[in-house]
């Protein structure tokens, strides 16, 4: 068995310190985090993590069940490239006059699908999202033409399988409270009882 | 539905505040019980005056007594804590609580935590411990890693700078969740008084459901003077990214009755998780339905009576012989409530390899986590083994049992006799403990700091009632008994407590003794002394050739000691003496410290080295 890309999907309440909980728990370990994104889901009060490692597929799983032990967590779930459609999104800035002056690059940025978000006189901003390796080629080939920055964006990634996220989480999130249960008002009310 | 919740709430409140003002009747909360009858009378006089709705009845608290009243709606009445600067505010309220929160000020914020360690684990309930902030937190860090690993649930307040100084190196600042979050379930810092009945309710709830555990609340000391409107304590029930108890798979039950009914060799272990789930009527059951032989982690050590016939020993590093040798001849395997620790498995690619493995446990992380499971039961114990138990069919497994028996009587040949009746001049730590089980009966509560004393009490100490044994065991921390002790002695006053430290832990946390003289907790110490850190020179001795690297420890007069804190005390060296001694420390009304010189160079055995299989436990 080899160690593999895995992207890691934590949700998890909008919690203070909840990153640093779960940072710890790679850390512990000694696993290098490769990217971690972290904002809010399409549900409200629930934020979404997507961390992604290179790590032996049973490590993961164990892991995956320590994070999903942690009181603000929801559901934490892992899975291989193969599952998973992703992207990153990456900023480029290259010097306006040679991008003025040179078709080749105009072509360049055809090719990867990028766009401008920002010209200036001294600079242009291109945006391009996709693949690691799709980014990466873009670089290089800026590079040449006075790259002047750089920066790319953690992975975002979505489950292929149809049921997805989406349906698990409204599955967990049925279970509990049960009929008899009482709500604790000051709970789930945000900003009303807890400084969030 | 918003307006059916916020009745809900007021009718809560409501009786929080009768609650309070029947305590306050009797004595207590003088302030809150006066401002809660004056707003009492004010909404009683509106609406007999056919006045204009008055707004939801609250009353004006501080943060502080906000903290107070939650300690007391979760029924806490002891708390073990050390005041200063930063938790002042809290201190001072307790000042007009003390008929109805009993403080016991310890003389260290470590001994305060083990205290409540202690407390939790012979009572059940949940521990509470106050420190102030900076120092008095850090000096927490050690008793939470400890509650973490042994699942004790535990509250631990400490006060916290103000809110507008937090980041700026002020005066006994230390980010404390920061610290202690590797080290506890659940932590949380308050910055607002309006945010501590809601954090303090999720705090006990997390604190004790589930796989219980140690929650941190950090109060900044402007929440704790802030007074604020308070509408009752409404205690949590429901955390919405929380499950504290897996959905119980009936197919799994299913399953793992068919393997167990159709072993030939079945083995049980079981672990603490039988006694946190106060299951040991349901586990008893179950093994007296199937037969099952079952071994003892030590921390599941007195959930089943230390004679009952299907006890057959401790699993582990000092386990019994026959159970660690038997765990890799067994055909299934069932763990109860256990978490296969290191400590129990020995080399873990040469574990129970023959054996189909079913494991119950509260914590679907402890699944498959250090030995791969063939069926997962995933739920409280307390609700899957009765489960399992109907599906058992009735059976003895007579000649199973009789292997046990028979590598039993090795072990006695081999260690235990020798041990229990030896024919040295030196007296040994295993004859003490024979002869104090003979005066207790079993019925003692016994506490162990950690060594080489603990590993024999745990062995050899006899147990007729649950929750009896409380000892460090994931973390192994030196200087856990003394403070421990005075804790599980609140926690069961009607008890005996007997405190079995070694001469090492001892000094870590005598100071502990100011505690017991000050509030007269009655704890039998019992220092078993052998002038060694007597495990790791046993290691030196096995594994680096005789090399005693700094394992000598002299110790003080502990008698002269002892009368120093007014506790009585004896110190002997002779076996003649032994009996006579235990009977004098056991009749003793009031504390006790017994000094028994053991040998010295005498070694915990059976022993699993480690890196070694549990098959290779050596007898000598």
């Amino acid at each position: 068995m080899q160690k593999q890309e895995f992207t890691i999907t934590v949700y998890t309440e909008n919690q203070i310190g909840l990153l640093n909980r779960i940072a710890i728990m790679f850390s512990r370990r000694k696993i290098n985090i490769e990217s971690l994104n972290t904002s809010p889901s399409e549900i409200e009060g629930i934020h979404r993590f997507t961390i992604v490692i290179q790590e032996f597929e049973d490590v993961v799983r164990k892991l995956c069940r320590q994070i999903e032990k942690q009181v603000e967590v929801l559901k934490a779930y892992f899975n291989t490239n193969e599952e998973l459609i992703w992207q990153e999104m990456a900023l480029y800035k290259v010097p306006t006059d040679v991008i003025a002056e040179k078709v080749k690059v105009e072509r360049l940025l055809r090719e990867y699908g990028a766009r401008a978000v920002v010209i200036r006189k001294d600079y242009t901003v291109f945006e391009a999202t996709g693949h690691r390796e799709e980014t990466d080629r873009l670089i290089k080939a800026l590079e040449p033409y006075g790259l002047i920055e750089f920066v790319r964006s953690a992975r975002v990634a979505i489950i292929k399988d149809s049921s997805g996220f989406h349906e698990k989480l409204k599955e967990f999130e049925a279970q509990e409270p049960g009929e008899g249960v009482i709500e604790n008002e000051y709970l789930g009310k945000g900003t009303e009882v807890f400084s969030m | 539905m918003e307006t059916a919740k916020i009745t809900k709430t007021q009718a809560q409140g409501a009786a929080a505040q009768t609650a309070g003002a029947q305590g306050a009747a009797a004595g207590a909360t003088p302030q809150a019980a006066a401002t809660g009858a004056a707003s009492g009378a004010a909404a009683t006089s509106a609406a007999a005056a056919g006045a204009a709705p008055a707004a939801q009845p609250t009353t004006t608290l501080t943060g502080s007594q906000a903290v107070l009243e939650a300690l007391l709606a979760e029924g806490v009445r002891t708390i073990f804590g050390y005041p200063g600067g930063a938790i002042m505010p809290i201190y001072d309220a307790l000042y007009d609580y003390q008929d109805k929160l009993e403080h016991i000020l310890v003389r260290h914020e470590q001994g305060g935590i083990h205290a409540a360690q202690g407390f939790a684990r012979t009572s059940g309930q949940v521990g509470v411990v106050f420190a102030t902030s900076g120092p008095g937190a850090t000096n927490l860090v050690t008793g939470l890693a400890d509650a973490m690993i042994d699942s004790t649930p535990l509250v631990a307040i400490t006060g916290q700078v103000f809110a507008s100084l937090l980041g700026t190196d002020a005066f006994q600042e230390t980010d404390v969740i920061n610290i202690t979050t590797p080290a506890t379930k659940w932590n949380y810092q308050v910055t607002d008084a309006t945010e501590i009945p809601a954090a303090l309710a999720k705090a006990f709830y997390i604190a004790r459901t589930g796989r219980p555990g140690p929650v941190l609340i950090d109060i900044t000391k402007n929440a704790q003077q802030q007074k604020f409107d308070y509408a009752g304590y409404v205690p949590c029930q429901h955390v919405r990214s929380y499950r504290p108890k897996p959905i119980v798979r009936k197919e799994y039950v299913e399953q793992a009755a068919k393997l167990i009914n159709g072993a030939k060799k079945p083995f049980v272990l079981f672990g603490q998780g039988v006694i946190l789930g106060h299951a040991e009527a349901e586990f008893k059951a179950f093994i007296e339905k199937g037969g099952l032989p079952a071994a003892w982690t030590v921390l599941g050590l007195s959930a089943l009576p230390t004679d009952h016939p299907l006890n057959v020993g401790m699993l582990g590093m000092h386990g019994n012989y026959a159970p660690n040798v038997l765990t890799n001849e067994c055909d299934v395997l069932i763990a109860v409530g256990m978490r296969f620790d290191d400590r129990v498995t020995g080399r873990l690619d040469k574990y129970a390899k023959q054996a189909q493995v079913v494991h119950l446990d509260i914590d679907p992380a402890e699944i498959d986590k250090n030995v791969k499971t063939t069926v997962p039961v995933w739920g409280d114990c307390k609700e899957t083994l009765p489960l399992l138990t109907a599906l058992l069919e009735k059976k003895t497994h007579s000649e199973w049992m009789g292997k046990f028996k028979e590598l039993g009587k090795k072990e006695v040949e081999a260690v235990i006799h020798n041990e229990l009746n030896p024919t040295t001049e030196q007296m040994t730590m295993g004859e003490v403990i024979k002869i104090l089980n003979e005066l207790t009966g079993g019925d003692a509560v016994i506490v162990t700091d950690v060594g080489q004393h603990q590993m024999v009490a745990c062995r050899y100490a006899h147990f007729n009632k649950t929750m009896s044994n409380v000892t460090s065991g994931g973390l192994g921390t030196m200087g856990f008994g003394l403070p421990a002790a005075i804790g599980a002695k609140y926690g069961a006053p009607d008890r005996t407590v007997v405190a079995i430290i070694g001469d090492g832990g001892f000094q870590m946390t005598l100071q502990e003794l100011g505690t017991i003289m000050q509030f007269g907790a009655e704890v039998k110490i019992l220092i078993l002394n052998n002038q060694f850190l007597g495990m790791v020179r046993q290691w030196q001795q096995l594994f680096n050739d005789k090399r005693y690297s700094f394992v000598n420890i002299t110790s003080p007069d502990y008698v002269a000691l002892a009368k120093a804190y007014s506790i009585e005390g004896a110190s002997i060296n002779v076996r003649a003496q032994l009996k006579g001694a235990l009977k004098t420390m056991l009749d003793h009304k009031g504390s006790y410290l017994l000094e028994v010189m053991v040998g010295k160079e005498n070694n915990v055995f059976p022993m699993v080295p480690q890196g070694c299989s549990v098959a290779e436990i050596r007898l000598s």
